[in-house]
């Protein structure tokens, strides 16, 4: 290949050698690539099998202290930002609990501490709240520590139907610490007549100005409830396809305004969407937030039912902490004091006599203490196996992702 | 390799001593050991996560090393659309980023020159949104341009609007936001290079009978060329891969996903890691030869 004259100007021609002579010759790139095999070689080591990992050895009795990572907003905080019924625990039992708002979303969590969970070390926290399905799968992957029941004596307190979930027969491994409905909420202003169901939210007068969780099972649950699948029952990709096919229907023709996980709200206060698939406990505070606008039900034909859960993490060496921790909170007068916060369903049972005590009105409240009638219309969607839930959840991404 | 011809335009390079000193070896240690740890060691464990295969009887999320290929069929079959659409989003907001600034920096950099203390007024007006995180400076965005906002009804009311139209959520509102928020990127600099433009080349050039338009054309677009090349790149590289503004929390809509999106999507929801990654190498790639191109032909030869 003949080289191309240089221009004449001095300058540009020091410019053009000095550019040639920056340019990656073969040999430096082959250099490079060993180095960084190389110090892949030794990232590689660090990264184990797919054997379980084993429990790490409880500290408890010597070191009182409990790190608890929970979601936000999820305890009771007074003024000076402290917790009250955390510092009664510590006064009553001398445990030091370091509360941390870590978890935003199931998937983030999970992404940070996988990679700890799989060596079975520490993740920086004794016990974390995460949801029904995202502790299925912990479970599954046998990354959470058997809790001793006998050291739990109010779990005798635990709402009957939550004693046996699909994810976890007999409670071995979590414990619920608050749940929540997912139902159907709308603007009052705007839309006076109300929204009863789920078919009411694809009326053309509607069109994108409806808002769906990104959650799957929340979004699919509901739509499934609206065409009577029984959520909880028997069910399977037939059921499931049909109801993707209704929510990819509606997503595409712009129906569905957008696909939110938690900052939903904002699109309810700028009224860019007037009605949405929505989390019961948000509404509460929404509406004690921007004046009374918004109404929540669980539609007639069923809404999701969903707890998020302690489970101690494998690596954790303050197991019997923790489990003195979900004792108290399983005490109802605790109970009632969180719930009187929170807005979200205690699974305590006695909590709301406890609550009647604090204020009435609370307690009526069907969204904190739902009776009979509204939890006959909470369904909780079964437990999905590792396949379906990588079928499922690629299904649902795609629609979110517009293709 | 290329990006050199611009960035150093000045250094003297045949006053380098060519004996390799030991001390000058020690002194690229550290940036040696950073670009290895933190760039090389993830590049390649990139690459390898790209081509692992799913375990036998594994649960989701769980790979094995392997040499599949065929992750990246899958990925550019499954997620073209997203893919075209980045480039084309980031090559939009680019021209449209381009158009907006190149007269404001020649605002500031050209006609200001009389007044120093409004050019630098000026200026600290154009960084003055890097004060505040861009997160927040997109979320507001997003609340500014609401279908009940005051922007949104105006324009429903004199009708450049249908009355059932929204804004955010839509391609246009992204494509609106990447080019708000890269704007500085480009202002940047085309103001340093505009600054230094010699006025007297465009005397000469009047001199000679050359109409304003003529003048622009084939003696400022020239002299500013470098500054057009280190603006449009800065622009264009991030934009490509940002997946904030296309977020459906932020100003994007299902129709209007990027390539970011997905490679999140992939990685925190599906645990799918290995498209993740091929997606990752994927748009690399595509940006470094989209770049090597328009810098050959830009940077090198007509600067010259």
């Amino acid at each position: 290949m003949k080289p191309r004259p240089l221009p004449a100007d001095p300058m540009i021609q020091q410019l053009i050698r000095q550019a040639q002579r920056a340019q990656l010759g073969r040999r430096t790139l082959l250099t490079g690539a060993g180095a960084g095999a190389a110090a892949l070689a030794l990232a590689a080591c660090s990264t184990g099998g797919a054997a379980k990992p084993k429990a790490a050895a409880d500290k408890s009795a010597a070191e009182k202290s409990i790190r608890w990572d929970n979601w936000a907003l999820y305890i009771d905080v007074d003024d000076a930002g402290n917790y009250p019924t955390l510092d009664a625990f510590t006064k009553k039992t001398g445990i030091k609990v370091k509360y941390t708002e870590a978890v935003d979303d199931n998937n983030t969590y999970y992404g940070k501490v996988k990679d700890q969970l799989a060596l079975g070390r520490d993740i920086g926290a004794d016990t974390v709240c995460l949801t029904d399905w995202m502790v299925g799968r912990l479970i599954r992957f046998g990354y959470t520590q058997e809790l001793d029941h006998a050291n739990i004596p109010n779990l005798a307190n635990l709402q009957p139907s939550l004693k046996d979930v699909g994810f976890d027969k007999g409670r071995k491994m979590s414990v619920p610490w608050q749940g929540g409905f997912a139902g159907i909420c709308w603007n009052k202003e705007k839309l006076p007549n109300g929204i009863a169901s789920v078919e009411e939210l694809w009326d053309p007068k509607l069109k994108g100005r409806i808002g769906v969780l990104s959650e799957m099972r929340d979004t699919m649950g509901l739509i499934m409830l609206d065409a009577g699948v029984d959520i909880s029952g028997d069910w399977g990709d037939d059921e499931f396809n049909a109801a993707i096919d209704v929510l990819k229907k509606q997503v595409s023709d712009g129906q569905v305004r957008n696909i939110k996980g938690n900052s939903y709200k904002e699109d309810l206060i700028n009224e860019d969407t007037l009605a949405a698939i929505v989390w019961s406990g948000d509404i509460v505070q929404l509406n004690a937030e921007n004046g009374d606008k918004w109404d929540f039900v669980v539609p007639e034909k069923g809404g999701t039912l969903w707890n998020d859960n302690f489970v101690v993490p494998i690596g954790s060496t303050h197991k019997k902490n923790v489990e003195e921790l979900i004792n108290y909170y399983y005490d109802p007068a605790v109970a009632a004091e969180v719930a009187a916060y929170v807005n979200y369903i205690t699974p305590v049972v006695g909590a709301k006599e406890a609550a009647m005590a604090i204020d009435p009105e609370l307690a009526n409240n069907q969204l904190i203490f739902p009776d009979d009638a509204t939890l006959a219309k909470a369904h909780v969607f079964r437990t999905l196996t590792g396949a379906e839930e990588q079928k499922y959840d690629a299904a649902f991404q795609s629609i979110l992702l517009g293709s | 390799m290329a990006f050199a011809a611009f960035a150093t335009t000045t250094s003297e390079a045949e006053q380098v001593p060519r004996r390799k000193s030991p001390v000058a070896l020690l002194l690229l240690l550290p940036g040696i050991l950073y670009l290895v740890l933190f760039f090389l060691t993830p590049l390649v464990s990139l690459l390898l996560t790209s081509f692992q295969a799913p375990s036998e009887f594994g649960d989701i999320g769980q790979y094995t090393y392997a040499f599949r290929w065929e992750n990246y069929v899958q990925v550019v079959t499954d997620y073209l659309p997203h893919i075209l659409r980045s480039f084309g989003f980031a090559l939009i907001a680019t021209v449209l980023a381009l158009v907006f600034s190149y007269p404001l920096a020649y605002f500031i950099g050209v006609t200001a020159r009389r007044w120093p203390l409004a050019q630098s007024l000026m200026l600290v007006l154009v960084i003055a949104p890097f004060f505040i995180s861009f997160l927040l400076r997109t979320l507001a965005w997003k609340q500014i341009l609401s279908d009940e906002s005051f922007i949104i009804t105006s324009l429903k009311a004199v009708a450049l609007m249908a009355p059932d139209a929204h804004f955010t959520g839509t391609p246009a509102a992204v494509i609106f936001g990447l080019t708000y928020n890269f704007i500085p990127f480009m202002t940047l600099p085309l103001y340093t290079t505009l600054e230094r433009l010699d006025l007297r080349y465009l005397e000469a050039a009047s001199d000679l009978y050359a109409h304003p338009v003529e003048v622009f054309r084939k003696v400022t677009i020239p002299l500013s060329m470098p500054g057009i090349v280190a603006g449009t790149l800065l622009t264009f590289i991030p934009a490509a891969g940002d997946y904030v503004n296309a977020s459906r929390d932020f100003l994007g809509g299902p129709d209007s996903q990027m390539i970011g999106n997905v490679i999140e999507a992939n990685f925190l929801v599906l645990q799918n890691y290995p498209a993740a990654a091929a997606l990752s190498i994927i748009l690399m790639s595509v940006i470094l030869i989209i770049v090597s191109i328009y810098v050959k032909r830009a940077g090198t030869e007509e600067l010259l």
